[in-house]
């Protein structure tokens, strides 16, 4: 299936939508730098859309993949079309054609290529006039219902991890467990397992394949030469146990990501990555990690900054989303510094107590009263417990709010990366229609001067030319599709994790206090009984 | 300059006394401050004084008193030969205000840095923390006056008396040169006591145990104190990095409420470690009565000595027999008035440890179920979004 066929049938761009109530939430998406933007939503009218923040565009061949378990903006098109609840045509379709499957996976943009399903779509009519007759949305509740369906399709974890070998040579093997219900895996439970190059690698695959989509790609966690070279010298302290269980951690975190985002999920090298028993060493890896990824990403925006940027268009939506994402990371990167200062404090503070706690024991075993003697050794006690308490709440003040704060950072990184690859493609339409300006013009001259055998060539070269501005101009507006479905999504999966998170880091909080009362409670009668 | 705002704040807190059993029982002789000003360095306390005795002039007077003139009235008691067997009771400390004011400025310097309810949020904390060691330092002042009050010597003394009537500036008495040379000469032999309060073969074994007992707690108490001290400012720092955590937070317009830990948690630790400061000091007080005594006896024994030796040469007999009398008088004077004291100072040490002890834990236990409350509020919040 490929572009032209697009071309043929539908004006612009893609998504045209089954009937929707709402037409206001989508008029403001329409991309400003079309007047036909407004018709692109026309008659997109989705329930979904209803739902404040999410506006599913549907992929180019105008179908919301049926996505397997996007949480929240699936399209209703495709929903709508599998009427039994969790049915996932794109799943089916892609067991039988896997092909087929990753073909689409690299061509479309993102959103998701349930391609598989694309020859049934997209005989129903591209048209969105058709498309509205044909697909019904579905009511709001069904949506939701599938939503959190959705939620439980596919669950992985990263567990046991386990030192490899010796020395310099030695790594850290993960057990990589995933359960699922999705019919495109072989088993219902398997696990396989992984280093962490491996996770490197799935993410430098996924990056090549999607990120020229405008797709956000998860970032995976950062390379530490410090952190494994204390691993593989075999240092068996505290700090390494930290630093190994902090990567476990930010390594399933990663897998969770990957596998919650719709079009991630169908990607074949994500398949490969949970399911295959061996998997073929990633090596250019070791020039490439996360962080020189962003690296990449942040010398090509800062690049891209010093040309003429502004995308000049009427909908500033993309222009102001940018700018709350860069202050966005801003402030958690201001947040994050101060939580690291907050954990360094209370580590100082659980290792003052110990200190205290122990000094306060010795002064109750020279009091020569007994019972206040005996209180102070109580206190002794309670100071103890106190420090574990502190200890406790420090871990907790790191693994779950201040990972939870670098992951997002690293996140918004990424978010600027698509932001970048839309502004790409739009500098690569404007080149093309300035490239076919000039052609357009060097026909005129020939004509002028009466060349015919140049003529020719010059004709072809226009007709050529006009190939390449149509077809760029089309990836521009499906690029800008994608990165706003990506951002509306981010957004909606940050809000979803910084509330689980928050609530979790207070629940430990509230726990922490729960045990403090005890210990003075406790202590109480001690202080009363001193006479 | 100091940016420190002048504090005018009314300081009336009975329940503040924690240190101290309550001192102000007999009506004869009540004293209290109830008000403070500060000015740039100095701190004037308002000395009230509601008396029935006879030798006051007034029944109920106030006077403006500086720090200074505190430490004129400990010295020039503890100078005082006729109490030499008695506690007195501890020197206020200077009023600190350094780590406040040192904050403050550094907040001043970072204000471009942070949003402007964070800034507003850290100078409340700052102004409450300058606002406790203003009360802290009342305090302190107050209980010495008190204990001076409460004590049936020492409160009729006539400098003690002069110090709570005489309504014009004390200054001019307390720069008496003789005086400052005094306590700084008293203040070198007071090294060389710490030799001979070990030296000294004691006869008595009430004694013996007290000066055993209170050279070991004493430097266990020091070491408590400092470790109190240090956790107690690990625990603001913790509480400070919450409030700018929640500023940011609310910036983000993320649910902020994580004023949880807040400088709650801190006041009960501030008073264990003032139970312990203040008693670090008063065991001072009791080893410098011991130190007395020692020297006391030492006096008495070259006293003896003397004898003999004048006895010897038979020369100057009456007058080394009669200063012998008198060291002998004098220390037995200092022991006898010494073990009631160390014996009541006792008492009242493990009282003031229980009542502080008591209300530590009951203030912890009140605030850890408020911020359970304020916990659960916050998550039920977020739960419901």
């Amino acid at each position: 299936m490929s572009q032209t066929d697009m071309a043929a049938n539908s004006q612009r761009n893609p998504p045209p939508f089954p009937g929707s109530e709402d037409q206001d939430p989508l008029s403001e998406m329409a991309d400003g730098d079309s007047d036909e933007g407004e018709d692109i939503f026309v008659g997109n009218r989705n329930p979904v859309a209803a739902r404040t923040e999410s506006f599913q565009p549907n992929t180019a061949n105008g179908e919301e993949p049926a996505d397997l378990f996007s949480e929240e903006d699936s399209g209703p098109a495709a929903r709508s079309s599998n009427s039994p609840p969790g049915y996932k045509s794109s799943g089916v379709h892609s067991d039988d054609d896997s092909d087929l499957f990753a073909e689409a996976s690299m061509e479309l943009a993102g959103g998701g290529p349930s391609t598989a399903a694309k020859p049934s779509e997209a005989e129903a009519g591209p048209s969105p006039t058709t498309r509205k007759s044909t697909t019904q949305p579905m009511s709001m509740e069904q949506l939701e219902e599938d939503e959190v369906k959705d939620n439980f399709e596919l669950d992985v974890a990263v567990t046991n991890p386990e030192k490899i070998g010796d020395g310099m040579n030695a790594y850290m093997a993960y057990k990589v467990s995933t359960v699922t219900t999705l019919p495109m895996f072989r088993n219902r439970t398997f696990s396989v397992w992984r280093r962490f190059s491996d996770f490197l690698g799935l993410y430098e695959k996924l990056s090549l394949k999607h990120s020229l989509n405008g797709c956000i790609i998860p970032p995976p966690p950062e390379k530490s030469v410090v952190g494994m070279t204390k691993v593989k010298v075999g240092k068996e302290d505290s700090s390494s146990a930290d630093f190994v269980e902090r990567r476990r951690a930010a390594l399933e975190r990663y897998l969770q990501r990957v596998v919650s985002h719709p079009s991630l999920l169908q990607d074949p090298d994500v398949r490969e990555f949970l399911e295959r028993d061996e998997l073929p060493r990633a090596v250019s890896t070791q020039a490439l990690s996360g962080a020189g990824f962003l690296k990449m990403i942040n010398k090509a925006s800062d690049a891209v900054n010093k040309m003429t940027i502004k995308i000049n268009e009427s909908d500033t939506w993309f222009d102001d989303k940018l700018q709350e994402v860069e202050s966005e990371e801003l402030q958690l990167r201001k947040l994050h510094t101060v939580v690291e200062s907050l954990v360094n404090h209370r580590k100082e503070l659980c290792g003052n107590t110990a200190v205290f706690a122990k000094s306060i024991a010795m002064l109750g075993t020279s009091e020569d009263n007994t019972a206040l003697s005996r209180a102070l050794s109580q206190l002794a006690e309670v100071e103890d417990k106190m420090e574990a308490l502190h200890q406790a709440q420090a871990a907790s003040d790191f693994f779950i709010f201040a990972e939870l704060l670098a992951d997002y950072i690293r996140l918004l990184g990424a978010v600027r990366g698509c932001f970048e690859q839309r502004m790409k493609a739009w500098q690569r339409w404007q080149e093309s229609q300035s490239t076919l300006q000039k052609k357009r013009e060097a026909e005129a001259k020939l004509l002028w001067a009466n060349k015919p055998d140049k003529l020719q060539q010059a004709k072809e070269e226009i007709t050529e030319w006009e190939g390449k501005v149509t077809q760029y101009e089309r990836d521009f507006d499906r690029i800008s599709v994608t990165v706003r479905k990506e951002v509306l999504r981010f957004e909606k999966e940050k809000s979803k994790d910084f509330k689980s998170q928050l609530v979790k880091y207070l629940e430990s909080f509230l726990q922490s206090q729960q045990r403090l009362i005890k210990f003075w409670e406790a202590f109480l009668p001690e202080a009363k009984a001193i006479a | 300059p100091s940016s420190v705002p002048p504090v005018h704040p009314c300081l009336r807190d009975s329940g503040a006394r924690s240190v101290s059993v309550d001192l102000n029982n007999d009506a004869s002789l009540l004293i209290d401050i109830p008000d403070a000003l500060c000015e740039r360095d100095k701190v004037k306390f308002t000395v009230h004084t509601k008396t029935t005795l006879s030798c006051f002039q007034k029944l109920d007077f106030s006077v403006p008193r500086q720090h200074e003139d505190f430490i004129w009235l400990h010295d020039t008691l503890v100078e005082t030969e006729d109490y030499a067997g008695l506690i007195i009771p501890p020197a206020p400390p200077k009023p600190d205000f350094e780590s406040p004011r040192e904050k403050m400025h550094k907040l001043g310097e970072g204000e471009a840095t942070m949003t402007k309810e964070e800034y507003s949020k850290m100078k409340q904390e700052l102004e409450a923390e300058y606002l406790a060691v203003f009360k802290k330092t009342v305090q302190v002042h107050e209980v010495f006056l008190q204990r001076l009050s409460s004590h049936p010597i020492l409160s009729k003394d006539r400098n003690f008396q002069i110090f709570l009537e005489y309504d014009q500036d004390l200054s001019v008495r307390r720069k008496n040169a003789k005086e400052t040379f005094g306590s700084f000469f008293k203040n070198m032999v007071k090294s060389a006591d710490e030799v001979i309060i070990s030296g000294i073969k004691e006869v008595d074994d009430f004694f013996e145990q007290e000066k055993t007992f209170l050279l070991d707690y004493s430097s266990k108490i020091k070491d408590s104190t400092a470790k109190a001290e240090k956790m107690t400012r690990s625990h603001k720092n913790v509480a400070d990095d919450y409030i700018h955590i929640s500023a940011t937070l609310s910036s983000l317009s993320v649910d902020d409420n994580t004023k949880v830990e807040g400088r709650v948690a801190s006041d009960e630790e501030l008073k264990l470690t003032e139970l312990l400061r203040y008693y670090m000091r008063d065991i001072q007080a009791a080893k410098d009565l011991l130190y007395r005594r020692a020297r006391a006896l030492a006096d008495y024994e070259n006293s003896n000595k003397a004898l003999d030796k004048a006895r010897l040469k038979s020369k100057d007999m009456a007058q080394a027999e009669e200063h012998q009398q008198q060291c002998l008088q004098k220390f037995d004077k200092l022991s006898e008035s010494g073990k009631r004291e160390l014996t009541s100072f006792k008492g009242r040490r493990v009282v003031a440890f229980r009542k502080n002890l008591i209300e530590m834990a009951e203030l912890e236990i009140k605030h850890a179920k408020n911020n359970m409350a304020l916990l659960q509020g916050c998550i039920e919040l977020l739960k419901s979004n």
